[in-house]
């Protein structure tokens, strides 16, 4: 993932996302030219897979043991193995952010990380965030501001707001707009998430307006 | 028998006002439960062997392989050698595996061949494709009378792509045999009322025999009625197996097979007279929308020209079959229609505002959309910023104002409703209804809180199970109408019942009592009542469970709704990139129940519409026939950065609520395209004849004219 510096942005718009691919294109190439000298010379690579591998996942403060292929996603663990479905599967590539997690505070694509690449870091899912007996500020935001419809979309969008906000707590519109241009939603609910975002730290001081 | 009729403006506490929905928590924090979100103890997963022709016949089929992969508990072979497969992802094999991942594995070992035959996959060929249907034809008036009548006319050429529904929640179910005969089944469906008819049919046991589950569902936008082919398949390959089997399509399938809203095109010609009456209106439409072709759209559209004529030629193609999506048919025709008259006022030299004004005369309802008009202007500064085409700015970036109407029914479908009051005070309406984020279950809730007098966290709504009572389907913004009037029925049957036990007590005769403010007291004596958990009391032992439907008696809905839309948009004449600035809509939709989640609606349509108006296309390669861009990276949905500043003006007053509930998620997603694309011919001076927008149109458009 590219770094961006930038207040306004999450570290997570689609343009971040294109940069981080071409740039993990690119590694991906060099570490399979290293994998390829390790086999001929036979020298300290350990291959695991392609059958189920032991893999320990830190999910939401809880350590989970699993045995995973390794080409299992990080979405598919937290969905197939872990019962945590409010991390949604809908592009499956990267595309439309309804997977948003944390990982190590950060916002990523589930779809988008082998859970085995997943081992060692903290993933944070939408099941951390609040429940419907103690919402998080931006979950009460989101539903004042009916930032939500059909909902399909909506707790990735809550996740990308949390690391959104984590960083630039007293966003403008702009700010917003580019910030969590890596979710899509197909009800519209975007007029809503906007007014929300706005709301979630007003009259809580500071401003970026 | 209760007067049913909805109270009076000064007498609601809750309907009409903002209220945030009831399933808000559940969904922002990710415990609803969707069918995608369904994991069932030794639950199977389903994955597809889809045809990659358009047009083939399969002459080898070879699954012994992947029988005997790891994992794979059925491979069920939907299509067999020798079927002809008309459209490119038709399923062919279906197999069942205890991972997805080795359900994958097993459908890339199946050995299939095809015998690929010629395929037609253009709708835009209209007459010269192989298997267009001949013209049908409706006259109305003397054509070559209001030609003479005029004295400008315009001749354009207009069309508007097929498009995808692309749902977040792709289509699909879980099915579960409980035993031999009963299934039970969580279905991402519109119409969960109609699922075990179709699972029952499909499977060969009695309907009575299928339960089935929409509590929550990742949109439909009118692609999910039917159980489809797969969930037939599903529930067989659980009975095969005998354990639970979820088949949920991939997104290549989704945005392929189970969304397509049928593509539009047209040569249109009209004239008006030098005050701007349209005098006549003369169009020759095509369009696909897969093997049936494609019905006449509806024009012209809201404007009625005396004279006029329309043919239209239905064009089938090798392409999977098209899906209501939204108002079906009047995005399309709202779109040829307004386009042709913003041209026909630019030839007028006429402001477009005053052009359509004017032919407000020519609509069913000229005094709406005169008011809708006039509020529409006013808040998108029409007068102020209208300029004529290509005059407005100067440089790289312009800027233009259009404008649309539209028009919708929205009448109430059947609906059931059973409303039980408990003998501890509790309440729960029961339906099987189904919510696609519309909020039909604040609906309901508002209704019977406000009928029972009582607070909204009073009240528990049960929606989404066919165990039940039977509610319609949500098509044609018919939901809010059934599921309002239904509730309002069932609730005053309950306190009809109700007063009649706690009269006595209050020493007045039943029709002498009113629910409000968490108490029964009588009426005009608010001093003498009784507490709502007292008064449930008197139900007895058991809870007074009461029925209410629709249609019924009373006056509590209504169909027919006009809208207004107007856009601003900037143009970069260089890139030919289209940006939203702002947009208007100005709606009517009778009484509102909720004004929340029908501002939602609005918002949520003019962002679909922006998105259609700019960068949806399902894109087919004429040489394999198959959709290039089956996947979100390529269907271009808006995101939160593309929609400009929005505005939403709902229309209300008495006039409008005594009309009663119409439905309104399909109307407000009418206009955009229209309104966007004359705005843009505002700016660049010259139109842009097909939607989407997208640069190298509006490129190409400059090319030919317009400003430079």
């Amino acid at each position: 993932m590219a770094k961006d510096k930038k207040a306004e942005s999450s570290g997570f718009s689609r343009r971040d996302f294109i940069r981080g691919s071409a740039a993990g294109a690119l590694s991906t190439g060099l570490l399979s030219s290293t994998a390829a000298e390790g086999a001929q010379s036979g020298a300290g690579v350990q291959v695991q897979g392609p059958g189920p591998v032991a893999m320990t996942l830190q999910v939401n403060g809880k350590s989970h043991r699993l045995e995973l292929e390794p080409r299992v996603t990080l979405l598919d663990a937290l969905r197939n193995h872990l019962d945590l479905t409010g991390s949604k599967k809908v592009c499956d590539r990267g595309t439309c952010g309804a997977c948003t997690v944390l990982m190590d505070g950060k916002p990523v694509y589930a779809c988008q990380i082998l859970a085995i690449e997943a081992q060692g870091k903290k993933i944070e899912t939408i099941e951390s965030l609040g429940s419907p007996e103690k919402l998080h500020p931006i979950q009460a935001a989101f539903i004042e501001h009916d930032g939500t419809q059909c909902g399909f979309c909506t707790p990735g969008f809550v996740v990308a707001s949390k690391a959104f906000l984590d960083r630039n707590p007293h966003p403008t519109r702009a700010q917003i707009e580019k910030g969590l241009g890596g979710n899509l939603c197909r009800c519209g609910t975007y007029a809503g998430i906007r007014a929300a975002l706005l709301a979630v730290n007003a009259g809580k001081g500071g401003s970026n307006a | 028998m209760p007067e049913y009729k909805w109270p009076e403006a000064n007498d609601r506490d809750l309907i009409g006002k903002r209220i945030s929905r009831l399933d808000g928590p559940a969904k922002t924090t990710g415990t609803a439960k969707y069918a995608y979100d369904i994991n069932r103890p030794g639950m199977l997963f389903a994955r597809t062997l889809y045809c990659p022709h358009a047009h083939a016949r399969i002459t080898k089929l070879d699954t012994s392989a992947a029988e005997k992969m790891p994992g794979v508990k059925a491979v069920k072979i939907i299509q067999n050698v020798g079927t002809e497969i008309q459209w490119a992802m038709d399923e062919i094999v279906a197999v069942a595996a205890t991972s997805e991942e080795a359900a994958e594995d097993a459908v890339r070992a199946i050995k299939v061949e095809y015998e690929v035959l010629p395929h037609s996959v253009s709708g835009e060929m209209g007459e010269k494709a192989p298997n267009a249907k001949p013209a049908q034809e409706q006259t109305t008036g003397d054509v070559n009378a209001g030609k003479a009548a005029a004295t400008v006319t315009s001749k354009g050429y207009y069309g508007i792509p097929t498009i995808s529904h692309c749902c977040m929640e792709a289509h699909g179910h879980v099915c579960e045999w409980t035993d031999e005969q009963h299934l039970e089944t969580w279905s991402t469906t519109q119409a969960v009322s109609s699922m075990p008819g179709e699972f029952a049919e499909g499977v060969g046991i009695p309907a009575a025999n299928v339960r089935s589950h929409t509590n929550y569902m990742g949109g439909g936008f009118g692609s999910k009625f039917n159980v489809d082919r797969w969930g037939i398949e599903c529930a067989k390959l659980a009975k095969e197996t005998k354990a639970p089997v979820k088949w949920m399509l991939e997104r290549e399938p989704e945005l392929t097979i189970a969304g397509d809203r049928p593509s539009s095109y047209a040569e249109i010609e009209v004239g008006a007279a030098a005050d701007g009456t349209i005098t006549y209106w003369s169009s020759k439409s095509w369009g696909s929308g897969g093997p049936q072709g494609t019905g006449t759209p509806p024009l012209p559209y809201v404007i009625q020209p005396p004279n006029r004529r329309h043919q239209h030629i239905s064009v089938p193609t090798h392409m999977a079959s098209s899906r209501a999506w939204r108002a079906p048919n009047h995005p399309q025709a709202c779109f040829l229609t307004m386009s042709a008259l913003d041209d026909l006022a630019a030839a007028l030299k006429m402001d477009p505002l005053d052009f359509f004004m004017k032919n407000t005369a020519l609509t069913q309802r000229p005094a709406v959309y005169q008011e809708e008009l006039q509020k529409a202007a006013e808040l998108i500064e029409w007068k102020k910023k209208w300029r004529p085409r290509g005059q407005n700015a100067t440089g790289r970036i312009r800027r233009g104002l259009g404008l649309s109407m539209h028009t919708w029914g929205g009448l109430g479908h059947q609906s059931n409703c059973e409303v039980s009051i408990y003998p501890d005070g509790s309440v729960e309406a029961k339906l099987a209804s189904q919510d696609l984020g519309t909020g039909t279950r604040t609906v309901i809730g508002i209704v019977l809180a406000e009928t029972l007098g009582l607070p909204l966290n009073a009240v528990k709504v049960s929606i989404g199970d066919t165990s039940f009572p039977a509610s319609g389907g949500s098509g044609g913004s018919t939901t809010v109408g059934g599921v309002s009037a239904s509730t309002r029925r069932a609730a005053l049957n309950a306190l009809e019942q109700l007063f009649a036990k706690v009269a006595p007590d209050l020493g007045v005769p039943p029709d002498q009592l009113e629910a409000e403010q968490g108490t029964i007291r009588v009426k005009g004596n608010p001093g003498k009542s009784m507490p709502w958990k007292q008064a449930a009391a008197r139900v007895g032992m058991a809870p007074l469970t009461v029925r209410g439907a629709n249609p019924g008696p009373g006056k509590l809905i209504d169909q027919g709704v006009g809208g207004v839309q107007m856009a601003e948009v900037s143009v970069d004449l260089d890139t030919g990139i289209v940006k939203m600035q702002k947009m208007v809509a100005v709606q009517d939709c009778g009484l509102i129940i909720n004004l929340k989640t029908a501002e939602s609606q609005c918002y949520g349509a003019m962002i679909m519409g922006i998105t259609y108006a700019l960068t949806e296309e399902k894109i087919i390669d004429p040489v394999t026939g198959r959709m290039l861009n089956a996947n979100m990276d390529f269907y271009k949905l808006a995101g939160i950065g593309d929609i400009g500043e929005l505005v939403v003006h709902m229309v209300t007053g008495p006039e409008y609520d005594k009309r009663g509930v119409i439905g309104l998620g399909e109307p407000p997603v009418i206009s955009p395209g229209a309104a966007i694309a004359n705005a843009v011919a505002n700016a660049i001076g010259v139109r842009v004849s097909h939607l989407p927008l997208t640069p190298d149109r509006v490129l190409a458009a400059l090319e030919k004219g317009g400003v430079s």
